[in-house]
């Protein structure tokens, strides 16, 4: 008698372990009150939240029938969101879109094609910034709209390079390469001070007790580096994938990449850029505040993150010249809304010259047309920031690289992150560890 | 088998009556009584684990229909190392919490006990256990960043090197098995108190007046009658810690690399982040059959439901 009633306890006590089971949240309201389509749309941005509202309601005065509910969770909670509500049937009818994640759903039938929208209303699609539109086609069918783009410049303190004795002007031209780190690296050490004062360049330099880091190191960044080592790799000819977009072969093993991850990882030896494991997750902000790094490279969708004691500077230009990853973010189509029509209306407006105006405004970001985006430059200026260094590295024609878009992804981003990782902890030489996950990463698609 | 006082009497009153209790009409009134925790138990852990054990036999995104694999999933998981890994890290981080906070709490319930009569100081050991996990993660991420954080801060001052702790390839787990040690240790502390209470006074009596101290006493005396408790207190403590996802999730998110990447997280990243469902499932398997073993054997070892007072 005793054994059974102790297996059904301490199974009931387990049972609780099997935890995986979807669960969609309630949030969608699709229903209409008195013939009046209400349309989610969702966005992960808290920054960017107040110029969209402004759109809704610029477009719910033009379209009175069309009432817009704006909803918004963090980036890491967005995904996990998105897809319980896609599998619940309850996601809203219209959502900002990421370069790296549509491929899935629109292979999995979950984002509306609107190819014949486009055509039927004889759309422009050459006011975007040039290729931005044609990212979101595949295979003749188009998923999203272009709404914004992103590119990757440095950000500096004004008052440590002025301390250095380094004239930012210099920055307009300086080099990097992998063996030495050519200007860049150069003035990365005079920005390092270590506890008595000395800078990196001192042959008395003390790396066990750094007060100022040259560099910051934001953690992560494992599979794309997108504002971590993306454009140094790139600028010494490394590329990412064999076609983009939608390559099926990653060149992870390729000896550029593998001598620019051992410089990135070498200037933590030097004591120019902190130990991996002493970066935190806090992000860089509050270590660039508390005046523990001088510079760091960072993506322009943080521009408004940074005080007045910041300024921005072009990347460095490498053997290959000047190289920037540019990413783009676009609004899709829930397949399975009630309300497509209405839905393409809202995404149309989005895309349009009024909607990325009010954005342009609010200089959060850049919007996709390219009108739209000199607005936002005037009016960052306006705010008394010079944020010309994304745009003139977009601007240039041989100076951006694209997002990989690939399938896999997130599997991919999981692989490279480890062995990324051990890299900069010092526990591996990234001319071993890099070709060893390329090839699981490879097996990925085969 | 020594049955207990308590359950005498009842079970000689069942005796007197004749033919099994449905028949008696206390059936339906029973099941009436009973339906609350029945739905809850069927809808919320019956028919989850029904539908993962389906789904661990199928390749499943959520996006699409589950398509059958068989036992596809289940020779992938044998010779995925991160799922071994992520066991070993698991088993670490479960030993670790386990042992200081079973320890911990013992001393704390025996100081509650012996020492102090006051409410207030024995209200005082839960205060952690009251706040919620993920503010408790934060709080601790906070406090032990490298570069803005207070305890590095202090060691800094009091001449020790910067440490990395939660993001130290070292010491990540271990971190985070102490930070749920110091959430938990409270309430362990609070079980082991109330099992002491079921130690009756005058075998501390009779102990102090053949000599014993408070040493021999502890050795001799509470910690052979709180068996029971204790190994109650093991059992719940194990599977809690087993459990452990949230301190993670908030802060490391599994890295650096491996180093805590704990068997619930990366079932969870399977699942929620990389959308193989079928894969999380075989995992979530192979975890319940391990945890109902272990289960069985503890509960086996420690003679949970024998007292040495009877």
């Amino acid at each position: 008698m005793k054994t059974p009633r102790r297996t059904l306890l301490a199974t009931m006590l387990t049972l609780s372990t099997l935890t995986v089971t979807s669960c969609g949240g309630g949030g969608s309201e699709t229903p209409a009150a008195g013939g009046k389509v209400t349309l989610t749309y969702a966005l992960w941005d808290d920054k960017q939240q107040p110029a969209y509202q402004q759109c809704a309601d610029a477009f719910q005065a033009e379209n009175p029938g069309i009432a817009i509910k704006i909803t918004q969770s963090g980036w890491d909670q967005y995904w996990t969101d998105l897809t319980t509500k896609l599998t619940a049937g309850d996601a809203p009818d219209v959502f900002t879109d990421h370069l790296s994640r549509y491929p899935e759903l629109a292979a999995n039938n979950q984002v509306l094609d609107i190819q014949s929208y486009v055509d039927k209303d004889k759309l422009d699609l050459s006011i975007y910034q040039k290729g931005l539109a044609d990212l979101w086609v595949r295979d003749g069918k188009r998923y999203g709209l272009p709404k914004d783009w992103d590119t990757i410049a440095v950000v500096y303190n004004t008052k440590q390079v002025a301390k250095a004795g380094i004239d930012p002007k210099e920055f307009a031209t300086w080099t990097w390469n992998p063996t030495d780190g050519g200007d860049f690296e150069k003035a990365v050490a005079e920005l390092t001070v270590d506890g008595q004062g000395r800078n990196g360049l001192d042959p008395k330099f003390d790396k066990t007790d750094v007060k100022t880091y040259g560099l910051a190191l934001e953690t992560g960044g494992g599979a794309y580096g997108q504002g971590q080592w993306s454009h140094f790799a790139a600028s010494d000819g490394f590329v990412f994938t064999d076609k983009n977009p939608f390559g099926s072969r990653y060149n992870y093993d390729d000896p550029k990449l593998a001598e620019t991850i051992n410089w990135y990882a070498g200037l933590i030896k030097k004591g120019y850029m902190p130990p991996y494991d002493q970066a935190g997750n806090l992000g860089v902000t509050p270590m660039m505040e508390a005046g523990k790094a001088a510079m760091v490279t960072t993506g322009s969708w943080t521009i408004s993150s940074w005080g007045k004691d910041f300024a921005f500077a072009p990347l460095p230009v490498g053997p290959q010249g000047r190289k920037t990853m540019i990413n783009g973010l676009a609004d899709s189509i829930y397949a399975g809304t009630e309300h497509k029509d209405e839905a393409w209306k809202w995404v149309r407006f989005l895309g349009s010259a009024e909607c990325q105006d009010l954005i342009a405004k609010n200089a959060v970001v850049f919007p996709a047309i390219t009108t739209s985006a000199d607005k936002a430059l005037a009016a960052h200026k306006a705010a008394g920031r010079d944020v010309s260094a994304f745009v003139e590295e977009a601007a240039d024609p041989q100076g951006t690289f694209l997002y990989p878009i690939t399938d896999n992804a997130a599997k991919v981003e999981q692989l490279v992150l480890a062995a990324y990782e051990s890299v900069m902890l010092g526990k591996a030489d990234a001319s071993t560890a890099l070709p060893a996950v390329n090839t699981e990463v490879n097996n990925l698609f085969q | 088998m020594a049955a207990t006082t308590l359950e005498r009497p009842l079970g000689r009153r069942t005796a007197r009556r004749a033919g099994p209790s449905w028949q008696r009409g206390h059936g339906r009134i029973a099941l009436l009584f009973l339906a609350p925790a029945l739905i809850g138990f069927a809808a919320f852990y019956l028919v989850p684990t029904a539908r993962g054990l389906w789904f661990s036999f199928t390749d499943y995104n959520l996006l699409s229909d589950p398509k059958v694999v068989g036992l596809g999933n289940y020779g992938e998981v044998l010779g995925d190392r991160v799922f071994w890994n992520a066991l070993k890290v698991t088993g670490v981080y479960v030993v670790f919490n386990v042992a200081t906070q079973t320890v911990l709490a013992l001393g704390l319930a025996v100081l509650m006990e012996r020492l102090t009569r006051s409410v207030m100081i024995r209200a005082m050991v839960l205060l952690p256990w009251l706040v919620p996990n993920v503010t408790i993660a934060l709080l601790w991420m906070w406090l032990l960043d490298a570069n803005v954080g207070f305890v590095n801060h202090v060691m800094e001052q009091i001449g020790l090197s910067k440490q990395g702790f939660l993001f130290s390839p070292d010491q990540s787990i271990l971190t985070i098995a102490s930070i749920n040690t110091w959430r938990h240790v409270g309430y362990t502390a609070l079980l082991l108190f109330a099992g002491m209470q079921l130690i009756p006074k005058h075998l501390y009596e009779a102990g102090r007046i053949d000599g014993a101290g408070e040493g021999r006493m502890f050795r001799q005396i509470t910690l052979p009658l709180l068996r029971p408790v204790l190994a109650l207190v093991l059992v719940v403590s194990l599977i809690g810690s087993f459990q452990i996802f949230d301190t993670v999730a908030v802060t490391t998110e599994g890295g650096p690399v491996n180093a805590s990447r704990v068997i619930y997280y990366y079932i969870y990243e399977k699942a929620f982040t990389q959308f193989e469902f079928g894969y999380a499932s075989a995992m979530s398997v192979f975890l319940i059959v391990f945890l109902v073993a272990l289960t069985l054997l503890q509960m086996r070892l420690l003679r949970a439901s024998t007292s040495d007072l009877a």
